[in-house]
């Protein structure tokens, strides 16, 4: 494993780069618009943070599954000697694609419509949404079934094929679990982290039509119960909706990585099948799919390789689907491109390990985000998609402790995207709110590693911010502030550090 | 505009005209093992899945596939259920065994196991990879028995996953299988068999 040097990620120049991102546009790209889909949420952060952190089961669900991840996880990279290798050619390869995106599609393009395969290109998430819609119905089906996919669910798109009459399965376990839960997703590769083994029982005795009702909450158990359950709609399914893990331009290759099952049994018997995926996911050459499906599986789910990649170029006789329709989505994707700092976040292969070492998401879950994309990689990710205005206080929704920057398989640096994108959202206010003029100071503070460090320690102090006293050295990130507020904390060493601080700052 | 038109115009927007070629440092070298090494180690990995591992002559694999078909369906089990990829060499075959005969997809789910060979094997990573042709099978037929037996051949096997990329046709519908079907949705722990097959067996000849 790696670390960041401390210059790296403190670069004391917060409020600098890239121009602001004003109203909903940047450079005059549109972002990912307001009314669909499901990047927003209902309650800023420290809201939803503070009454997360009150769900004491919530937390040991979140505290055991994460602790278990990330054992499986340093175990596998450990024993890749070349993995700091590995992980910069991953990271090269993807600041490649992206200087030359539009390239790399027109290409993608070319290879799938010569294999038999019809691109869609979609604007935003009600043109995706729109798109997949319409080819359902010409399919004469009301029923789809699905993959796991962060992108259907970022653009809404059960909600809207429910609307239109097509009800959508979710076949993947989890997803299973969080749709007949009438749920939400919580992690991006095990969205019912948040459930533990007796939650989900309950589930299933509830909503399974003619489960047995001494069902056991053995995970065994519980997945025969979903085996039987799916089983029937997979030989009569007519439609699939997946995502895409990656797409190789040079040949036209579709990849979708997965575990139990579901994913082939949807990409293989249904004689549709749509494909939604981000404009970032394309990859220039076959080859380069060598690194990335190294470093995916040792990642998220802390396996050598996962039971089972799905590999497709348009149409096989014979073989799978006979009509293959490939959703190509932008959603704010160029509007985070146009920022130079930013635009790393498109390099993101969604495999979680951000959120299994962060401290703040260990703590609250991912429902806390409001956004399909938790965690680390969602504090920078869903205010880019849908500018930061709309997602104010996700940026600081993270301690800088570095530890996603640790783990990252393509060697994002996340915390530098946020201290950048913090710095936007200061900016951009047109009046200095409290919440503006108490970060400029805290930048300085975050600009200075000891300083910072002091900082942290004093968490405390965000209780009187909390209070209505937002005197300007208890301006902490709101996460902090907000544990404390529900933590059973010794009486805060407020002089102390003000005293410190006030010094610092006078000489 | 068209949605085509309009997006590629927004990267040319947020790219602007400046498009440097950004390197990429080359992949490091697969460790070296000779073939020896290399079967122990695929079969090492590949059992670390809870997947069965027989190893054999080349000429024993007729009587290893009916051990493993013994191991998986207990003795006694019925070779019509058995469906076998068209281009499994005819010595592979348990005799009785019908051969894959393209009916829909569907249909596939009547059979207990399949029995392919399969396209390439990785050994780092213990993950055999299936084709779409004769000898892999189409890739219903992988998935719906409930027991799948491959047959890997030592000539096969390649160290890590770039090797096998190498050797393979990108536009051939792949499957990458670890393993048997598993998940870790539930309090990540790891259970074998969901929709795919439950158990995989791999008959590892050389
Ligand atoms: S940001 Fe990196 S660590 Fe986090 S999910 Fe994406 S690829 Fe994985």
């Amino acid at each position: 494993m790696t670390t960041t040097p401390p210059d790296a990620r403190t670069d004391p120049t917060p409020l600098a780069p890239g121009a602001p991102r004003s109203g909903t546009t940047f450079l005059g790209l549109p972002t990912a618009p307001r009314g669909v889909g499901h990047l927003r949420g209902e309650q800023p952060f420290p809201d939803a943070a503070r009454t997360a952190l009150r769900d004491g089961q919530l937390r040991a669900n979140l505290g055991r599954a994460t602790t278990t991840i990330r054992g499986k996880r340093a175990a596998v990279v450990s024993e890749v000697p070349h993995w700091e290798q590995l992980r910069q050619a991953g990271k090269a390869l993807k600041a490649a694609t992206m200087a030359r995106l539009d390239e790399h599609l027109e290409e993608l393009e070319r290879q799938v419509t010569a294999r038999g395969g019809t691109v869609h290109w979609a604007r935003d998430a009600a043109e995706a949404n729109r798109i997949v819609t319409e080819l359902v119905r010409a399919s004469g089906t009301d029923e789809v079934v699905k993959v796991k996919s962060m992108a259907t669910q970022e653009i809404g798109l059960n909600e809207a094929l429910e609307r239109a009459g097509i009800s959508a399965v979710e076949t993947d376990l989890a997803e299973l679990i969080v749709q007949l839960g009438e749920d939400a997703p919580s992690h991006i590769l095990v969205p019912a982290i948040h459930k533990n083994r007796s939650e989900i029982r309950e589930i299933f005795r509830r909503t399974i039509p003619g489960v047995d009702p001494g069902l056991t909450d053995d995970p065994r158990q519980l997945a025969m119960a979903a085996r039987a359950h799916l089983r029937e709609r997979f030989l009569r399914a007519r439609v699939a909706v997946s995502g895409a893990n990656f797409a190789v331009a040079e040949t036209g290759t579709l990849a979708v990585v997965e575990s139990e099952g579901n994913g082939r049994m949807c990409l293989t018997l249904p004689r549709t099948l749509i494909t939604v995926m981000g404009i970032e996911k394309v990859v220039p050459r076959w080859a380069d799919l060598g690194v990335f499906l190294q470093l995916l599986p040792r990642s998220s789910t802390g396996e050598r390789m996962n039971p089972y990649t799905s590999l497709w170029a348009g149409l096989t006789p014979g073989d799978g689907p006979q009509e293959f329709h490939l959703v190509l989505l932008d959603n704010g994707r160029t509007a985070v491109l146009a920022d130079e700092v930013g635009r790393e976040a498109l390099h993101c292969i969604r495999c979680s390990a951000c959120l299994n070492v962060c401290p703040v998401y260990e703590r609250t879950g991912g429902h806390a985000y409001g956004s399909v994309y938790p965690g680390p990689i969602g504090a920078v990710l869903s205010p880019q998609l849908t500018g930061v205005e709309d997602n104010a206080s996700l940026p600081y929704a993270s301690s800088l402790c570095g530890a996603c920057y640790d783990v990252c398989p393509v060697a994002i640096d996340i915390p530098s995207i946020l201290v950048h994108l913090r710095a936007e959202h200061v900016e951009a206010q047109q009046r200095p709110t409290a919440e503006a003029v108490a970060f400029r100071g805290l930048s300085r503070v975050m600009s200075n590693p000891r300083l910072w460090r002091l900082a942290q320690r004093a968490a405390g102090l965000g209780r009187f911010l909390a209070r209505g006293r937002p005197t300007l050295p208890a301006a902490l990130p709101p996460p902090a502030s907000a544990w404390t507020r529900t933590r059973d904390l010794p009486t805060p060493p407020r002089k102390t550090f003000v005293e410190q601080w006030t010094e610092e700052h006078r000489s | 505009m068209s949605a085509r038109e309009e997006v590629l115009g927004r990267i040319r927007t947020a790219l602007g005209g400046d498009r440097p070629r950004v390197a990429v440092p080359p992949l490091p070298a697969p460790r070296s093992l000779g073939r020896d090494e290399l079967l122990d180690l695929l079969a090492e990995r590949v059992e670390d899945y809870r997947a069965t591992v027989l190893r054999c002559a080349p000429d024993e694999i007729p009587a290893t596939v009916v051990r493993g078909l013994d191991s998986a369906l207990g003795t006694g089990w019925d070779p019509a259920g058995v469906v076998v990829a068209p281009g499994v060499p005819a010595a592979w075959r348990p005799s009785g065994a019908p051969e894959d005969d393209g009916r829909p997809a569907v249909g596939l789910a009547a059979f207990a196991a399949t029995l392919t060979g399969v396209a390439t094997a990785i050994a780092e990573t213990g993950t055999l990879v299936l084709d779409g042709s004769p000898l892999s099978g189409r890739r219903a037929l992988s998935l719906l028995p409930d027991v799948l037996v491959c047959v890997v051949e030592a000539a096969q096997v390649v160290p890590d996953v770039p090797d096998a990329l190498a050797r393979l046709d990108p536009l051939a519908p792949l499957t990458m299988v670890s393993g048997p079907s598993a998940t870790s949705d539930i309090e990540l722990q790891r259970v074998e068999g969901v929709h795919g097959p439950r158990t995989l067996v791999v008959v590892l000849a050389g």
